[in-house]
């Protein structure tokens, strides 16, 4: 079948058009990345500049940040496509819905919370981690990111036709990214207290792999649901 | 080929008992009072709502099966999918690889925006388009794409007389080459076909209903 050799084209085309408008006027990634720098640059301010204490927490508010930043850009993931009819004809492609929410969620990945990854060393220096750290914290955001992005991907499918869903979708995906957080964060503490962060570093694949198993079938029913 | 469809939404039975038969060269003009289930009838045939009752029967190549496969009709719907950061080629251009993951030409995408009259606008904007020039640059995809069923709801809302005219052409053009038509419109198209009135399958409230009620 014809179709069949074309669906790499499709799938290809909606992961550009994606990023594309993640990063045109409107679009969430620079809103997630600004709302990143600022919100973890409160922290120094708010329990003050002692070197210690923000070494210690660094870890921590950089993933949670993160992770909050994530979901703020999530929201819009399918929603926006809802309301201009545009999802639609993403579910008639021939890809199907399991290839659209992958797609999407590659996008997403690529365009919000790949760039998070890469800004937080700069966060590491603002919250002065320690050195041995800096690896371990974009390791460990490369490998748990794109956990964030599949189960949000689930929230955001089942939200989708509910007005001011943002919350209820927050409320509904923030306790499935316990897991991710706690391992994320053991990693980088673990290599700052000079142990093995390979451990947490195994079992935060593991998560980021449950999620792609399970996320996007889900994301695809869920949406199949939205349409009736 | 539909049989005895009926379909609810929200609880409540939009129609029942619902029969049609569509097959190539065929234009069903769907007709019917605000709310008696156009747009439900349409959005069963794509296959994003069950029915409740009822069976759908498409035959392709001779093999049958229960819905319409994907690469085989395009629909257009109330609204209209068009992104408005983007320009109206990017739009285009987009939906082309979406359904057929091929990459449209320049004189393909001219000749697609001339049947609407839309040539000037390709590389303008979508946020600064009229809704009537929104809704023929969503209209533009029957253009684009070459598929043999075409799912229409309410094609000439905010058309003018010419655009409309050129709307009837394309069908027309389509049903002699063998398409399938199905639109929801309250407008005359000017096109010899069917028609299909959904005030027809209202459900009736039985003997039996009303004594519970």
């Amino acid at each position: 079948m014809s179709a069949e050799v074309k669906s790499i084209p499709m799938f290809m085309a909606l992961v550009r058009r994606d990023v594309k408008l993640a990063w045109s006027q409107g679009g969430g990634a620079m809103l997630a990345l600004g709302f990143f720098f600022v919100a973890v640059s409160l922290f120094p301010f708010g329990v003050g500049p002692a070197p210690q204490v923000l070494a210690r927490i660094a870890p921590g508010v950089i993933w949670v940040v993160a992770l909050l930043a994530a979901v703020i850009s999530l929201d819009r993931l399918y929603q926006a496509d809802y309301e201009d009819g545009s999802l639609d004809d993403l579910m008639l492609s021939p890809i199907g819905p399991i290839g659209i929410s992958a797609a999407k969620v590659l996008a997403h990945w690529l365009s919000t919370t790949l760039p998070l990854a890469l800004l937080a060393p700069a966060m590491g220096v603002l919250m002065n981690l320690p050195d041995q750290a800096y690896g371990t914290l974009i390791l460990s955001l490369l490998v748990g990111t794109p956990a964030l992005s599949l189960i949000g991907s689930v929230g955001a499918a089942l939200t989708v036709a509910v007005r001011r869903g943002g919350v209820l979708m927050l409320l509904l995906i923030l306790p499935l990214y316990v897991p991710t957080l706690i391992f994320g964060v053991g990693a980088v503490d673990a290599a700052m207290s000079l142990t093995d962060p390979l451990p947490h570093m195994a079992l935060l694949a593991a998560t980021t792999l449950i999620a792609l198993v399970v996320g996007l079938f889900a994301s695809a029913a869920a949406l199949k649901l939205a349409l009736e | 080929m539909g049989n005895d469809l009926m379909c609810r939404r929200g609880g409540r039975i939009v129609f029942d008992g619902l029969k049609f038969e569509a097959s190539a060269g065929d234009f069903i003009c769907l007709r019917g009072s605000n709310g008696s289930g156009k747009s439900t009838f349409l959005r069963t045939v794509c296959g994003f709502l069950p029915q409740a009752h009822g069976r759908l029967v498409w035959s392709v190549g001779g093999d049958e099966s229960d819905h319409l496969p994907t690469e085989h009709f395009i629909q257009s719907g109330h609204q209209n999918g068009l992104k408005p950061n983007f320009s109206l080629r990017d739009n285009a251009s987009f939906f082309v690889s979406l359904a057929s993951g091929e990459t449209v030409s320049h004189q393909d995408m001219r000749a697609a925006a001339a049947v609407f009259d839309l040539e000037h606008l390709l590389e303008d904007s979508v946020q600064y388009f009229s809704s009537g020039q929104r809704h023929r640059a969503a209209l533009m995809r029957f253009a684009l794409v070459r598929r043999q069923v075409w799912l229409m709801d309410e094609p000439t809302v905010g058309l003018d007389a010419a655009n409309r005219e050129a709307l009837g052409q394309l069908i027309a053009n389509h049903v002699a080459h063998g398409g399938i038509v199905i639109a929801a419109t309250h407008d005359p198209l000017g096109v010899e076909g069917l028609e299909l009135n959904m005030d027809d399958f209202q459900p009736k409230i039985t003997v039996a209903d009303e004594a519970w009620l």
